[in-house]
């Protein structure tokens, strides 16, 4: 038979992992983390005044115009969404797969979902122009006459899918994060840290009969959320398929939204693991380079997806004979765009081939530079979709190019002011590796050692 | 919520493989009542302590439901009977089009309400519960049988505790 890789290196028992992993919660911060933190703090004061600036000046300070109506707003939220896919897709999928090595990356990997998806959603409702009518969006007993939503409108089913998606996610993450508050709690030291996680915790005692119920809620939420995940993207991508706008207008965006989604999830996991195995020395016993090398697969095989789906809608534009889908094509890979459509093939399809190479997968600042490849290439594809198609339908009279302002970088790169603000705060005050489902797969790979485990 | 906590004994083990067998003799030796107290959900437990299989699923199941027919009824009762708009010629109960928000009530409402059940079935929040140990939530593992149970005589459960190879017993709230 063959024999596994341990999952968790150094032989460490129970009571080590315990103690690493609730390290980062209970020793100071070093200079590393808050530098980062200040930084991204900074970056996100920013992005409150360019969006303060943004709500009460209006929407035309950004580059939207005809018949540009969807620009950076649109753009990246479904970049940001997307990111939050690969954190379901680790901490669901895998699991029902019964892959043992999700364990590790699983915790992160969701809470960067759940920031993900925070980020995202706060675009929509900026997009409105009028956020301070958002409620609008919900159908709710109203005096404006019967007034309602209209259910057949795939902008509508958005808000449902990421309403859903947002609350689902959280409570999943929380779910699996009652056991650690039990842990953190009773290692507690001082007052006020016994108070704070002992009411996180909810007095969660283990016992097993609680374990029993436990499991079982997690394996439904599992199995909810996996059809979620799949759906919340197709829903996106309907956003722009159910409309007629040449390179919109295709029955392949379902599917090619979610492996896009999957792809630049997991290039953002890569990224934000490769930064917490150098912030945490000790966590690359738990993050392992085989996890690392697994990750890296799934990223170019999702890569490879995406580059079939850009070849598919190429045959296609030109199968189908439609004149104003093959001018849309035609204008993508030559037209004004074009170094946006070069610069997301080379960074989605061409660079992550990059890991046929066993060397390169399980080397971090090879898989770092990929992955920041990755992130990019995926902007530029959301952006390619929204805007090139935008600028460039059917009318020639109406084609114009978006009207990139400051304010458009301003927030783009504010976003991750957010993002990043509450993921190095999740780093120090949340248990960054689930500790209770560690635990039973801490033999794994140990088996011919000490006797096996099961 | 004032949970009413039990007086009992407790025997804390180190061992994870002892702890299960331990849970199978407690329970032949009459033991009903009793709880074994892990850091994470072990192995075997269910059947050494005879633990049926969690209800939780119908819940989930009936929850699930409920949400898909809600999500029907609220968008059929709004698109035909309140505010019956003609879009572009379409049906006012275009049930297709209604498929996406059923889904996602559906999950929703199962979820949630899963979660709740949950909450139900642990008696969770608890505030501060008695700690037996606070180890048992990183690296121990214990048994507890409460004062009410069958049989229970606190020299027989120390004697039994002890022979199952408990590093610690001791009398405690829980």
């Amino acid at each position: 038979m063959m024999q596994r890789n341990p999952l968790v290196l150094g032989n460490k028992n129970l009571a080590d992992v315990s103690d690493d992993i609730c390290a980062p919660l209970e020793t100071f911060p070093g200079k590393g983390w808050v530098g980062l933190f200040l930084s991204a703090k900074m970056l996100l004061i920013f992005y409150i005044i360019t969006l303060a600036i943004v709500v009460s000046t209006g929407m035309g300070l950004l580059g939207v115009n005809h018949p540009n109506a969807w620009g950076t707003m649109i753009v990246t939220f479904v970049f940001w969404i997307g990111i939050g896919h690969a954190g379901t897709l680790i901490s669901a999928i895998l699991f029902l797969f019964r892959q043992k090595w999700r364990t590790s990356v699983a915790r992160t990997a969701e809470a960067m979902t759940v920031f993900a998806v925070m980020t995202a959603r706060l675009f929509p409702l900026l997009h409105t122009g009028r956020p301070w009518l958002d409620y609008w969006l919900f159908p709710y007993p109203n005096q404006r006459g019967p007034l309602w939503v209209n259910f057949r409108s795939p902008l509508l089913w958005d808000v449902f899918a990421v309403s859903t998606y947002a609350t689902v996610s959280i409570v999943y993450w929380y779910i699996g994060l009652v056991p650690d508050f039990a842990t953190i709690r009773d290692r507690a030291k001082n007052k006020l840290r016994h108070m704070i996680y002992g009411a996180l915790s909810l007095g969660w005692r283990g016992t097993a009969k609680n374990w029993s119920h436990y499991e079982m809620l997690y394996l439904i939420l599992a199995g909810l959320s996996t059809p979620l995940v799949l759906s919340v993207h197709t829903i996106v991508s309907f956003d722009f398929a159910v409309s007629n706008v040449p390179g919109w207008h295709t029955t392949i965006f379902p599917p090619y939204f979610v492996a896009g989604a999957i792809f630049s999830g997991f290039g953002m996991v890569v990224t934000l693991m490769t930064l917490v195995r150098i912030g945490f020395p000790e966590f690359k016993n738990y993050i392992t380079l085989d996890h690392m090398e697994v990750m890296n697969k799934i990223i170019m095989t999702t890569g490879m997806m995406v580059g079939y789906a850009y070849a598919s809608e190429f045959f296609v534009a030109w199968y189908s004979g439609n004149i104003y889908e093959r001018a849309q094509f035609i204008d993508r890979a030559l037209g004004d765009y074009s170094w946006a459509y070069w610069c997301m093939i080379s960074c989605n399809v061409l660079i992550p081939q990059l890991f046929w190479s066993k060397k390169i997968r399980r080397s971090i600042p090879a898989m770092f530079t990929i992955s920041i490849c990755v992130n990019i290439g995926m902007w530029f594809e959301r952006f390619v979709i929204t805007d090139i198609s935008l600028h460039h339908d059917f009318i020639p009279a109406v084609w114009r190019n978006y009207a990139w302002s400051g304010y458009d970088i301003g927030i783009l790169c504010g976003s991750f002011g957010m993002f990043l603000t509450l993921f190095l705060l999740y780093l120090r005050l949340f248990p960054a590796i689930s500790i209770a489902e560690l635990k039973p797969v801490l033999n794994v790979g140990y088996e011919g050692k000490d006797g096996g485990h099961h | 919520m004032a949970a009413k906590y039990k007086i009992g004994m407790a025997g804390i083990f180190h061992d994870e493989r002892q702890v299960v067998k331990a849970a199978a003799k407690v329970r032949e030796s009459g033991y009903t009542k009793f709880d074994a107290i892990s850091p994470y959900p072990i192995h075997g437990m269910e059947e050494a302590c005879g633990i049926n299989r969690s209800w939780i699923p119908w819940v989930t199941f009936f929850a699930g439901i409920t949400g898909c027919f809600l999500a029907w009824l609220m968008q059929w009762w709004i698109s035909v009977v309140s505010w019956p708009l003609n879009i572009g010629g379409k049906p006012f109960h275009s049930f297709p089009a209604f498929v996406p928000i059923m889904f996602e009530l559906t999950v929703l409402i199962g979820s949630l309400a899963s979660v709740a059940a949950l909450f139900y079935a642990c008696g969770i929040p608890k505030v501060n519960p008695p700690v037996i140990d606070p180890a048992l939530t990183s690296h121990k593992f214990a048994i507890f049988i409460p004062s009410d149970d069958t049989g229970y005589d606190e020299k027989r459960v120390e004697d039994l505790f002890r022979q199952l190879g408990a590093a610690e017993v001791k009398r405690t709230e829980f």
